[in-house]
């Protein structure tokens, strides 16, 4: 009996010690995909998916975050909080160089928080609206003096939520039009060496990186491959080695990720937590109706869309915040699949079978085919449903001017629900214009003073009582139906190693990966 | 003949500027705006931000000021600036200009050359084995969609065969020069080729063989055989000949649609082209673009049309070019 267990022990040792003895190697290329083609890599400008994905190597931020979201050094390399949560002193890392060369200080912090950032982004502008002042006592110190404790602060540092823009090239310009958005100078692992507009984008490492030895690899190359199909066979074929998430349709993702050499990791979207719902236009009867929303949330088959449509990726959301993201706690109402409740709910109000609109999200097969399955499962409770499909620009204009019944959206909650959670449900929050705030329209005093409350607690044990009244509050009204936590796999040759390391995954781990030999 | 092309030429102007305006028209009555599309991409926005970016497309203007600005800009050969790119939209149609009249041009060159060569077989062996087997493929070609068939060569010579590359314009990062990339380049080009001018060649097969068969039949050609001369002969001089003339026709249409018409095969095989821009530049409302593509297109089909009707002078010189 020994003998035969000491066979697998033998192994086991053997694997972890090779795990552990392997040393990274450096050099290689590595081909991946980006979809669609970014307008700019600039992350000061524009901050979308696939600007993220290339720009993440170029520009960073002063922290990066594990997988359970906590604080880790980027640019800067310690920090302290005061007791009272309200001083945050940054410790920035020293000798660390912009791509042309000058040093990068706290005097290019100080601009981009207080001047660039503040001028050009959105989310910016939110969380500045809880400091005071940002100072630099000297080259290496940056300190952010809060009005209230805003916990959520220490989330908020991210290289695409505060990426760090060189003062020398900005200042006193137009920062629209300055000639180094088309080659964004950054302090990061990679270089923007040439970008091909409709082939590829390609990145070659900075030799300067203030960490010795990385990035290990040499060159990326980002390649535009605008249909689906075609991004599935370039990594049949080998021509791409990575797939980031959302880059190839849900129903070819078994068959890749079966392939010799391809693995799979569904790792490093924590930061983002995408969460997807349908808004539900509480302007408008029925949905107007608690119990009508309800009744929706019944009827549909939640863990049907995952297996199916999402091929068992993803999770069935409880509520407003992501279980990904802190604070999230599973109290209140839950919404099992169960038709004969919806029916008795719909009952119940006295619905008269008003036929709604359905709006699907136009990204891709997917999305259609969940609009079907809900449509489905809503018709068979006794709402009928028409869907009216559209394009990106149609379904924005449609959802921000408020035109719809029901409408599938998803959105990231960026590390924390007073950033990414909170927008959703304050009244505050409603206006026409813009397709992330309140859209639905739901408008509960009880809801926004908790919010409010919560966002600026101290410490964080009693933001989590708040935010646990919160959330049984929202599952009982249940003002947008709740979905799925989505899921976007990596797939990518097993050779590369280490390639998900923190909490926004690709976009900014590939300095720590390498290729296996 | 100078009269005729100047006289035409004015007319295009002219019909090109309809053009113009009718899409600057089309495309703002299309719901959203650039601005809004690119808040959506971001993921976050307040009024503030999407004010900033209406304001610096120029989109907070009255539509007729925006439409007096932009076809101002258009006579004086100026497209703009794409919102989006942040790059002058003539740059960026020339940048990918290359690319796909590299592809239509050979895809029209092979389903020409094909086409006829394989009609006019067709008409020589008519009702035979090999005539058969020709209409029948050209039927096929005629009915298939394009995309998919073009999934179906990638599945095959791709996946399968492993002979040819399935999508790109070439190797990227071989770093390739002269005449290496040359290969590399037709290389790559062979499957979105074939599979764009299939659709055409099997149009061309067909006209060609009826057209031929047509002429067959008439006197003169039972002169010719009368004289005595070779099949071979009258084949090539006396029937083809007369049978190309709605080829020609054909050939115009097609060349036509040299700039925009390659769409799907663009797509499908991330072939870097004008189709491709156009397409991204619809869906992001990023209207300077779109109507830069537009115009370039409207300017090659008119272009393409005039050329097409000097030709048939010379394909036959009974007919009379006049204004």
């Amino acid at each position: 009996m020994r003998r035969l267990l000491s066979i697998p022990l033998a192994l086991t040792l053997s694997l972890t010690a090779s795990a552990v003895l392997a040393e990274p190697v450096s050099g290689g290329k590595l081909d991946l995909i980006v979809q669609p083609e970014p307008p700019s890599v600039m992350l000061g400008m524009i901050t979308n998916g696939p600007a993220i994905l290339v720009g993440g190597n170029i520009t960073e931020g002063l922290l990066r975050y594990d997988e359970k979201l906590n604080p880790e050094p980027s640019l800067a390399k310690s920090w302290t909080v005061s007791e009272d949560g309200l001083t945050y002193t940054f410790k920035l890392e020293e000798g660390v160089k912009w791509h042309d060369g000058k040093p990068m200080t706290a005097a290019d912090v100080l601009f981009s928080a207080n001047d660039y950032l503040l001028k050009m982004q959105p989310r910016h502008r939110n969380l500045m609206s809880h400091v005071e002042s940002v100072t630099a006592p000297d080259d290496y110190t940056i300190v952010f003096k809060l009005k209230e404790p805003f916990e959520a602060f220490i989330r908020g540092l991210a290289f695409y939520t505060m990426p760090i823009i060189p003062k020398h090239i900005y200042e006193g310009t137009d920062y629209t039009t300055n000639p180094a958005n088309e080659k964004p100078i950054g302090t990061g692992p990679y270089k923007l060496a040439e970008w091909k507009r409709g082939s590829y984008i390609k990145l070659v490492k900075n030799e300067d990186y203030y960490i010795p030895g990385k990035p290990y690899i040499d060159e990326l190359y980002y390649h535009v491959i605008p249909d689906g199909a075609s991004r599935a066979v370039a990594f049949e074929t080998g021509n791409v080695a990575v797939l980031p998430g959302g880059s190839v349709e849900n129903f070819d993702i078994p068959r890749l990720a079966e392939l010799p050499n391809s693995c799979i990791t569904e790792k490093g979207w924590e930061y983002f937590a995408p969460l997807s719902w349908m808004w539900l236009n509480n302007r408008t009867a029925p949905m107007d109706n608690p119990k009508f929303r309800q009744a929706i949330m019944y009827a549909m088959d939640r863990e049907f869309a995952k297996d199916v449509i999402w091929n068992g990726y993803g999770k069935v959301s409880t509520g407003p915040i992501s279980s990904k993201i802190p604070f999230y706690s599973d109290t209140g109402a839950s919404y099992p699949y169960d038709p004969a409740k919806a029916k008795a709910l719909l009952e119940e109000i006295g619905y008269d079978g008003k036929p709604l609109r359905l709006l699907p999200l136009p990204y891709g097969e997917t999305w259609q085919r969940w609009a079907e399955a809900v449509k489905q499962n809503l018709a068979q409770v006794g709402i009928p449903v028409e869907i009216e499909s559209t394009d990106v620009a149609g379904w924005n204009q449609k959802t921000s001017q408020w035109d719809y019944d029901i409408a599938f959206t998803y959105l990231y909650q960026n590390g924390d629900p007073a950033i990414g959670v909170g927008r959703n449900y304050k009244s505050s929050q409603i206006s026409k214009g813009n397709p992330f705030n309140n859209v639905e329209g739901y408008s509960n005093p009880e809801v926004d003073k908790l919010f409010e409350e919560a966002a600026i607690a101290f410490p964080a044990s009693k933001r989590q009582e708040l935010y646990n009244e919160v959330q049984a509050k929202l599952r009982q009204d249940v003002p947008v139906a709740w979905l799925l936590e989505l899921s976007f796999p990596t797939i990518y040759n097993c050779k590369v190693e280490n390639l998900v390391s923190t909490a926004s995954g690709l976009p900014n781990s590939i300095r720590d990966a390498w290729i296996k030999p | 003949m100078p009269r005729f092309i100047v006289g035409r030429l004015a007319r295009a102007a002219l019909i090109l500027l309809v053009i113009t305006i009718a899409n600057f028209c089309l495309i703002h009555a299309a719901p959203g705006d650039p601005a809004a599309v690119m808040a959506g991409e971001a993921g976050d926005a307040d009024p503030e931000f999407l004010e900033q970016l209406r304001q610096r497309f120029g989109l907070d203007k009255p539509f007729h000021v925006q439409l007096w600005v932009y076809v101002s800009h258009v006579a004086r050969l100026d497209l703009g600036f794409s919102y989006r790119q942040q790059l002058p939209v003539l740059d960026l149609i020339l940048d990918r200009l290359p690319a796909t009249l590299l592809l239509s041009m050979s895809a029209f060159a092979v389903s020409l050359a094909l086409g006829v060569l394989a009609g006019a077989l067709a008409a020589a062996r008519q009702g035979r084995f090999s005539d058969t087997l020709i209409s029948l493929f050209a039927l096929i070609f005629y009915a298939t969609p394009l995309f998919w068939l073009a999934l179906m060569a990638v599945l095959l010579f791709s996946i399968q065969l492993g002979w040819l590359p399935g999508f790109g314009y070439e190797s990227v990062g071989a770093g390739y020069v002269g005449f290496a990339r040359a290969l590399d380049i037709a290389h790559h080009l062979v499957l979105p080729a074939m599979t764009l001018g299939l659709f055409f060649m099997a149009v061309y097969v067909r006209m060609t063989r009826a057209s031929m068969l047509e002429v067959s039949q008439m006197d003169f050609v039972k002169t010719a055989k009368a004289k005595g001369l070779r099949p071979g002969v009258i084949q090539r001089r006396h029937v083809l000949r007369n049978a190309l003339l709605p080829v020609v026709t054909l050939a115009g249409l097609q060349a036509g649609q040299l700039v925009g018409g390659a769409v799907l095969i663009e797509t499908v095989f991330a072939w870097p082209g004008i189709g491709r821009l156009m397409f991204e530049a619809l869906s992001q409302r990023d209207y300077n673009l779109l109507l830069g593509v537009f115009v370039v297109s409207a300017a090659m089909v008119l272009l393409f049309n005039l050329i097409t009707d000097v030709l048939y002078r010379f394909v036959d010189p009974r007919i009379r070019v006049t204004s």
